[in-house]
């Protein structure tokens, strides 16, 4: 392990590896964590490489103290990060609400395992989904991306720092046990490539750094922007106003609004297939990738899938999946879950075809390309 | 600097919320003072960080300042975030017992521990006042709240105690009415090159003294003097002789390296490529 980001290369690469390189190269420079499976390797690589590159890593005494560690050093001017898995997701959700209520710029990565409670700790799963959207109390509206790959966990984690950062928000990395503990290429591309993103600061001391326009600028701690920070309902300067509905309801609706309108830019996708496709299927993470394989094996029944792939979950990729849903004639969503995201491709494509869950939960045991096939030729035919 | 004292060099122009009598304006006032007399005629060199409670508001918005209120029980991890990167910062926490030593417990310690150079104030009214009135788990036995009705049936935990066992460089306690002891204890923590903490007895007539049989804040404070005995008077005196005293004065001071300094070496040794493996 050398004192600086790795060189330009191919590499072969655990998930979560990958994915602590991605943070150092996106330039987190401060990482809090608290040991659980299956997210530990995460601070045990920055543990070692973080104080080589002059940043710091330091093991909290749980999550809430790991995220709130976190919030501190973002204020305190640095990219910083936590991750975790379930149990401690389940923690932080105080935080996150802090951090999303107070505009401050976080990484949070949340590796899935099957829940719920302590459920099992080494298995993977993707029941997580809703409580990345739904986990803190009251209104807001996060940004939830889902890799698939140790490339992507390189890659993503760099994308959620710059949505962190352009949005002054704190963006969460919904990865999963197989993602993260995979082993596989990783293509580290020319530094220069790597395109970074810096929160912006303010120009003048009179300009509201809590309100004035959808993302305020955020002002550094120590320089006398006399910055007063709070989850308590707060004006455009930060003082507290918890009586005022009006004030809450502005606060409310621009923080929330910031991230809904800018849902197009922030929105990333693949999508495969999608003319004169019969089934489609939208999956994310580990189980999106049996469905490269089911696109092969349906087409040898004459069968065309199509696929919408979701790389980010919140905001819901909704145009993506209407347009999906106009092409085929039914939609399967396949989830290691009870059902989860299911409800929102219902809810976006429900008036426009039939769609069906198809979920396995248990064991980390992935949802296999032929038991994707056997459901599409259950409910479509062929 | 010869500018005169004043408040408003470190207030904004916001009334303070608190009730009258209440122990957070003499906490306010001496805190001020403090930093006056240590030369300060502003708080740009500070950062204060506090939880959830009405002596979490003593900084945050009030100071003129940079502040950060944080969820119940969070300030002193924040705290200890932006002191790391920071650290050039005076970083400052302000909290009530129920934040601190109730839902905040476990970060308190493991900050000692750590040796955090961050400042702790915490402000003991042995309730908690702002949602009403309900037991702490510093309220002294057998005294009544809004949930101990029959009387308080837990012993109280004793903070500067722990905090000083468990690695802190600097730990004292005063009340209210030990306004120039506690004045130079502010400024002695905030001098400390690693985790100092200040417990301060306080008096919350409005929800404390109604309950627990005062009528007034003077009789929580005459109480404090009845009761307030010095650290060296304490060694004179058996177990069962002190179970009803406030143990008033300096615990413990001693030199350790702070974590951010040995964070700093750190980085020196694990920097350039010898550790390879």
């Amino acid at each position: 392990m050398k004192n600086k980001l790795l060189e330009p290369g191919t590499y072969f690469m655990q998930g979560n590896e990958a994915l602590a390189e991605g943070a150092l190269f996106a330039g987190c420079r401060f990482f809090a964590g608290y040991p659980i499976t299956p997210a530990s390797e995460i601070l045990e690589y920055l543990a070692k490489k973080m104080p080589r590159l002059g940043g710091i890593c330091i093991q909290m005494e749980d999550e809430m103290a790991s995220l709130a560690a976190v919030i501190g050093a973002s204020w305190g001017g640095v990219k910083a990060m936590t991750a975790t898995s379930g149990p401690g997701f389940s923690l932080m959700q105080e935080l996150i609400g802090y951090a999303f209520m107070t505009e401050t710029p976080a990484g949070i990565v949340d590796i899935q395992r099957q829940g719920p409670s302590t459920g099992q700790a080494t298995k993977g799963a993707q029941g997580d989904v809703m409580q990345s959207r739904w986990g803190t109390h009251g209104d807001y509206m996060p940004i939830v991306l889902s890799p698939n790959s140790s490339q992507e966990m390189f890659e993503l984690v760099i994308d959620a720092f710059n949505l962190a950062e352009e949005y002054r928000t704190p963006v969460i990395l919904l990865a999963d046990e197989a993602i993260a503990h995979m082993r596989e290429k990783v293509k580290i591309p020319p530094h220069s490539a790597i395109k970074l993103v810096e929160r912006k600061r303010p120009k003048s001391r009179e300009e509201p750094f809590f309100g004035g326009k959808d993302v305020p600028p955020m002002p550094p701690l120590g320089e006398g922007y006399w910055i007063a920070v709070t989850g308590s309902t707060h004006n455009e300067y930060g003082i507290r106003f918890t009586a005022d509905p009006e004030i809450h309801r502005r606060l409310a609706q621009r923080l929330v609004g910031k991230i809904s309108k800018n849902a197009e830019k922030i929105i990333k996708f693949e999508e495969f297939n999608l003319e004169n496709c019969d089934v489609g299927i939208v999956a994310y993470g580990c189980t999106s990738r049996s469905v490269y394989e089911v696109i092969k094996l349906a087409k040898e029944r004459k069968v065309n899938v199509g696929f919408v792939r979701l790389k980010t979950i919140w905001p819901f990729p909704e145009e993506a999946v209407k347009k999906l849903a106009e092409n085929a004639e039914i939609l399967i969503v396949p989830e290691m879950n009870l059902k989860q995201l299911y409800y929102e491709v219902e809810r976006v494509a429900g008036c426009k075809t039939n769609v069906f869950p198809l979920n396995k939960v248990g064991g980390g045991e992935m949802i296999t390309p032929e038991e994707m096939l056997a459901e599409i030729l259950r409910r479509f035919g062929g | 600097m010869s500018e005169k004292f004043s408040q408003k060099m470190f207030l904004r122009d916001l009334k303070l919320p608190f009730c009258p009598g209440c122990g957070n304006y003499s906490v306010i006032n001496c805190f001020l003072r403090a930093v006056y007399e240590l030369g300060y005629r502003n708080f740009k060199n500070f950062v204060f960080c506090s939880g959830i409670g009405c002596a979490a508001w003593i900084p945050s918005p009030y100071f003129l300042a940079d502040s950060i209120h944080t969820p119940h029980g969070r300030s002193i991890p924040v705290a200890m975030g932006i002191k790391l990167v920071r650290p050039e910062l005076n970083v400052v926490v302000f909290g009530g017992d129920g934040d601190l030593a109730g839902i905040g417990l476990s970060h308190l310690i493991h900050a000692a521990r750590r040796n955090v150079d961050i400042t702790v104030f915490m402000i003991n009214n042995q309730v908690y006042g702002m949602t009403g009135g309900q037991v702490a788990p510093t309220t002294f036995l057998n005294l009544r709240t809004t949930t101990t009705p029959y009387g308080n049936i837990e012993r109280p935990l004793d903070v500067s105690r722990v905090i000083a066992d468990v690695g802190a460089c600097y730990v004292a306690r005063w009340t209210t009415i030990h306004r120039e002891e506690l004045k130079e204890s502010m400024k002695r923590a905030i001098l400390t090159e690693g985790f100092s903490f200040v417990e301060i007895l306080s008096q919350c007539p409005t929800m404390f003294g109604r309950h627990a049989g005062f009528k007034s804040p003077a009789e929580i404070t005459k109480w404090f003097k009845e009761k307030s005995i010095l650290v060296e008077e304490s060694k004179k005196l058996s177990e069962q002789e002190l179970a009803d005293k406030i143990i008033v004065g300096e615990f413990i001071t001693r030199k350790f390296v702070p974590l951010s300094q040995v964070l700093k070496g750190l980085k020196e040794r694990a920097g350039g490529d010898r550790n390879e493996g």
